[in-house]
């Protein structure tokens, strides 16, 4: 399709990375930081890191969602999905996540238990209305991209009157994890993580507009650019990042003009309105616990809410001490700098949730570039 | 799943559902999320449901913003598919 394809034109992308080379300023440096993983594949994929110049860093960001659920989270779930009364249902890559004792969803459903990979949540309610014998429950998690579509989903149930059907709310919010980067001790003391600039996801703000990173773009004089998947979005929204670095600005720019528009998708921001409300504290895989950063189910819809329903209750327990997810979702360290990748973790049999989530920034390294790419000619 | 692609309604289903294609693939999918579409629009959908419309005027500006550059720095390589003939 031409609005896919026209998007990756090779010649456009080399005519981009020369413009590059000439508006760099070559006395500094750029890191930028591309939020959601997403990017991280597209950036891998295409080769655009190669495409710039060498005083330009990409820093993988946090965002993805299954990458950052926090494991007992997940270890509830597998142990809801046991109970023999509940049919569990969630998108695919969670359930290949390892949890505690490497359990796993997809382990739990060898072992017995029901569970199911959907491709859209309305799938989960579908389930429930050909097994009204069963309790079902849908799975969510997902940054603002799926949150519209798990609130249609609760009030479909209301309006149904389904009482076999509940959501275990896992959904995130992206302006309060970049925020909480820009606040680690990693950026503001130890200086491990440098971050002049963001690359912010364009499926996220179709949803809630670019309006919501105005605030800390101005508090904390970031510049952000929202930009698209393709390549060409990504080369395009390095270059707007590098001319607001150069003139000093640091405002909220947006690149993928043909679906975000600054107050974004009002119908669905009033679907989430209608549903949910913000967590006081929310724990994130290697970022901890971090304020108004989760959504939780409104008490008028308390029947649908699991947690509630089937009382869940969460167990702290230890990461796996090769594993360095937590410091790759923070962005302070490379896939490539953990001793188990590519050799005891793979894609094949994931260790960390970097390296299953399709989304994943291991997965992505994994992938394609599990060796360093030779040096140019 | 976090993928977001672009696709072209081909029928309208009712007010919840319309069947939409992609590369030659056909697909049902929710528009419980936007107002209303006609066919021959295009949509960006993300598990299952879209999540907006796809602006074709903006879209065509992006293209013809991209043919200019490359137009205008003559590069003759393709520098995304170095492999491809």
């Amino acid at each position: 399709m031409r609005y896919i394809r026209g998007f990756r034109d090779g010649a456009a992308a080399a005519a981009l990375a020369k413009l590059l080379v000439a508006e760099v300023d070559p006395r500094r440096e750029y890191h930028l930081m591309e939020f959601c993983g997403g990017h991280t594949h597209a950036i891998f994929r295409y080769g655009v890191e190669d495409l710039l110049p060498g005083n330009i860093r990409l820093v993988h960001g946090p965002g993805c969602p299954v990458c950052v659920l926090a494991v007992p989270r997940l270890d509830a779930a597998i142990e809801l999905a046991r109970r023999p009364d509940v049919t569990l249902v969630s998108y695919g890559d969670m359930l290949r996540v390892p949890a505690s004792r490497r359990q796993s969803l997809l382990k739990a459903r060898a072992q017995g238990a029901d569970v199911r990979m959907a491709y859209s949540a309305l799938e989960a309610l579908e389930v429930a209305v050909h097994h009204p014998q069963r309790e079902v429950v849908f799975f969510a998690i997902g940054f603002e991209t799926t949150t519209p579509a798990t609130a249609y989903l609760v009030l479909e149930a209301q309006r149904l009157g389904l009482a076999n059907f509940s959501v275990y709310c896992n959904h995130v919010v992206t302006p309060a994890a970049i925020q909480s980067i820009l606040d680690s001790p990693e950026v503001r003391e130890w200086g491990q993580v440098r971050v002049d600039g963001f690359i912010g996801p364009s499926h996220v703000s179709a949803v809630i507009g670019s309006g919501p990173y105005e605030y800390f773009a101005e508090e904390y004089q970031r510049p952000v650019v929202i930009a698209g998947f393709e390549p060409l979005d990504v080369l395009q929204a390095v270059r707007m990042l590098v001319q607001q670095l150069n003139a000093g600005r640091a405002r909220v720019e947006n690149q993928f003009t043909r679906g975000v528009v600054r107050e974004g998708n009002r119908k669905a921001q009033s679907l989430v309105a209608e549903v949910f409300e913000l967590r006081s504290s929310f724990e994130w895989r290697g970022l901890g616990a971090l304020p108004y950063s989760g959504l939780r189910i409104k008490s008028a819809f308390a029947e649908f809410d699991a947690e509630r329903r089937f009382a869940m209750e969460f167990r702290a327990v230890p990461e796996n001490a090769a594993c360095q997810c937590p410091a790759i979702i923070r962005g302070v360290k490379k896939p490539t700098d953990c001793t188990i990748f590519g050799t005891a973790c793979t894609p094949r049999n994931p260790i960390g949730s970097c390296m299953v989530s399709a989304e994943g920034a291991c997965s992505a390294y994994y992938k394609y570039r599990r060796r360093p790419a030779p040096a140019a000619v | 799943m976090c993928l977001a692609v672009p696709v072209r309604v081909v029928t309208v289903l009712g007010d919840q559902w319309v069947e939409i294609e992609v590369g030659g693939i056909h697909s049902r999918i929710s528009i419980a999320l936007i107002d209303e579409v006609a066919v021959g629009d295009y949509v960006i959908v993300h598990a299952g449901f879209a999540i907006t419309r796809l602006d074709v005027e903006e879209a065509e500006k992006s293209l013809a913003l991209f043919d200019e550059i490359a137009g205008c720095l003559g590069e003759p390589v393709d520098a995304l598919h170095p492999r491809l003939p």
